[in-house]
């Protein structure tokens, strides 16, 4: 029996590269490539199955200095680089050398990813969703969002030139509000949480034909742009593996996409393979993840976020389970810090290594400090840590705690008698 | 007692396509049994082997997750709306 109808649309040959099918990742369904997201057969999640054929370094690195170089390992067109899309990735990798020693960490690298068009790391997933909507032919390019997805959706279709619909719950601050407004004329404030708002976008992504919801309809195809951030860490590297990564978990995709990464990466020849041990950072006030985690159990009980980590808070986390897998078996762990952890931490990465971060870098690198003090990640081994978005988007969580140090008359007089120098 | 229950794509073969179905019953156990008597093999892809609540599926009892309420057996009175939701959707990091 099939369960739901085929797409309508003629897809163009080469429509999404080297993709050839989805597959469900919990029972091995199969379905063709087209805007679904779940299984007929177990609401399991859908992903892209491929056939790579040969990929050569020379080949990624004679491509753009953004994540299309990378295009032969995601599903998207020949011709992607073509059409109007933000061009983000391969963010700069930093050697944090004065956090590794205040750390007490031999070598550390941050993958800084604030430096994207829209100030996080959802430039690279949306990318991938608008080649996937544009492929489609979606006439409208929707999110539920609290805040960096909401801007990187509507700045990304602004420049594709598809119209965009943006959701996002109605008590919003102002400033995220702004931030995404002023990119789209369809900014929908939703009197209710971020789990009704996304709630709504189910709901309407099942009634409206046409609609690409990029983390609903087209979830599979935007998912995979996270794997953009193993390729990019292994190529910047120089073509090798670090031996520890701390990666934050909301939903679980990325950390998940960025363990695929490293193994197709792996399976292609292009590094060497090696064990690498993956880690995941989540705050106290949303645990389920980490919770699951210390108790030794595979099931994720949710709960209802509640942290100054907003772009973590996602209560009922759809990749838990994988990434309780793929921490266990990489000898990794998943930890949660509170939120006076995850302030402390933001300002400890600005005064060390000049990198602004918003709430949810500031929950990493707080796990990191937490591993390292706790004796859980090895001092000794070469460790990556992601930053996955830009301070400037959550000033709320540090304009308490940093300020000036002292407010003088503008005269010496003062400036000595304040003792700055 | 009439409840309504909202169907998602995936599900519509078993409803002849219907995005919103009306089945009855006091609980929500109840309301998937008479589902399942209106439209044969539904239950099946909403609850396993076990008679629990699929991982991948999330129902919505009057706007409000059943797994913060009391699951399968969650009271639906007269004129809830029900939403049976993919929890694949959304999300982010």
């Amino acid at each position: 029996m099939t369960l739901t109808a085929e797409p309508t649309t003629t897809l163009r040959e080469g429509a999404f590269g080297r993709a050839t099918e989805l597959v469900c990742r919990e029972c091995g369904t199969t379905r063709p490539l087209g805007p679904f997201y779940a299984c007929h057969e177990c609401f399991g999640p859908l992903e892209i199955g491929y056939d790579f054929g040969t990929v050569t370094r020379e080949q990624i690195e004679a491509g753009p200095s953004n994540i299309w170089r990378y295009k032969a390992l995601l599903p998207v067109p020949d011709d992607i680089e073509s059409s109007p899309n933000l061009e983000p990735g391969f963010t700069r990798l930093l050697d944090a050398r004065n956090l590794a020693a205040e750390l007490g960490l031999r070598q550390l690298w941050v993958k800084d990813d604030s430096t994207n068009p829209t100030n996080s790391f959802k430039d690279r997933v949306v990318a991938c969703a608008l080649s996937a909507a544009r492929e489609l032919g979606s006439k409208v390019f929707a999110c539920p969002s609290t805040g960096n997805l909401a801007n990187a959706v509507a700045a990304a279709g602004a420049r594709a030139g598809i119209p965009t619909v943006v959701f996002i719950p109605s008590n919003l601050e102002q400033p995220k509000q702004v931030n995404s407004a002023v990119f789209t004329e369809k900014l929908v404030a939703v009197d209710g949480n971020y789990d009704d708002v996304n709630k709504l976008a189910s709901e309407i992504a099942g009634e409206e034909e046409g609609w690409a919801f990029v983390n609903v309809n087209v979830r599979p195809f935007y998912a995979e742009g996270s794997k953009t951030l193993g390729y990019e860490i292994a190529e910047q590297l120089g073509w090798r593996l670090p031996d520890q990564i701390v990666i934050p978990v909301a939903s679980g995709s990325q950390l998940t996409k960025v363990h695929k990464a490293f193994g197709e990466l792996i399976k292609l020849g292009l590094v060497e393979d090696k064990p690498y041990k993956i880690f995941g950072a989540q705050a106290e006030g949303c645990n389920p993840v980490a919770t699951a985690y210390k108790a030794g159990v595979d099931a994720i009980r949710p709960v209802k976020p509640d942290t100054i980590a907003k772009s973590l808070a996602i209560g009922n986390p759809a990749d838990g389970i994988y990434v309780l897998d793929i921490a266990r078996q990489t000898g990794g762990a998943v930890e949660e810090v509170s939120d006076d952890q995850i302030r402390d931490a933001i300002v400890l990465l600005a005064r060390t290594e000049g990198i602004f971060t918003e709430t949810a870098g500031g929950t990493t690198v707080a796990v990191l400090k937490k591993l390292v003090e706790t004796g859980v990640l090895d001092p000794e081994l070469e460790t990556v840590v992601i930053n996955t978005g830009h301070g400037l988007k959550t000033l709320d969580a540090v304009s308490g705690s940093v300020g000036p140090y002292a407010t003088i008359a503008p005269t010496y007089d003062a400036f000595s008698a304040a003792e700055i120098a | 007692m009439s409840i309504n229950v909202r169907i998602p794509t995936i599900l519509r073969p078993y409803t002849q396509d219907q995005s919103q179905v009306t089945a009855e019953g006091a609980t929500l156990t109840e309301v998937l049994d008479s589902l399942e008597a209106s439209y044969p093999g539904i239950k099946a892809r909403v609850v396993d082997d076990n008679g629990a609540l699929r991982r991948f599926v999330n129902i919505y009892v009057a706007e409000e997750d059943v797994r913060f309420a009391e699951g399968l057996d969650t009271a639906t009175p007269d004129g809830t709306q029900i939403s049976i939701i993919p929890a694949v959707a959304g999300g982010s990091l």
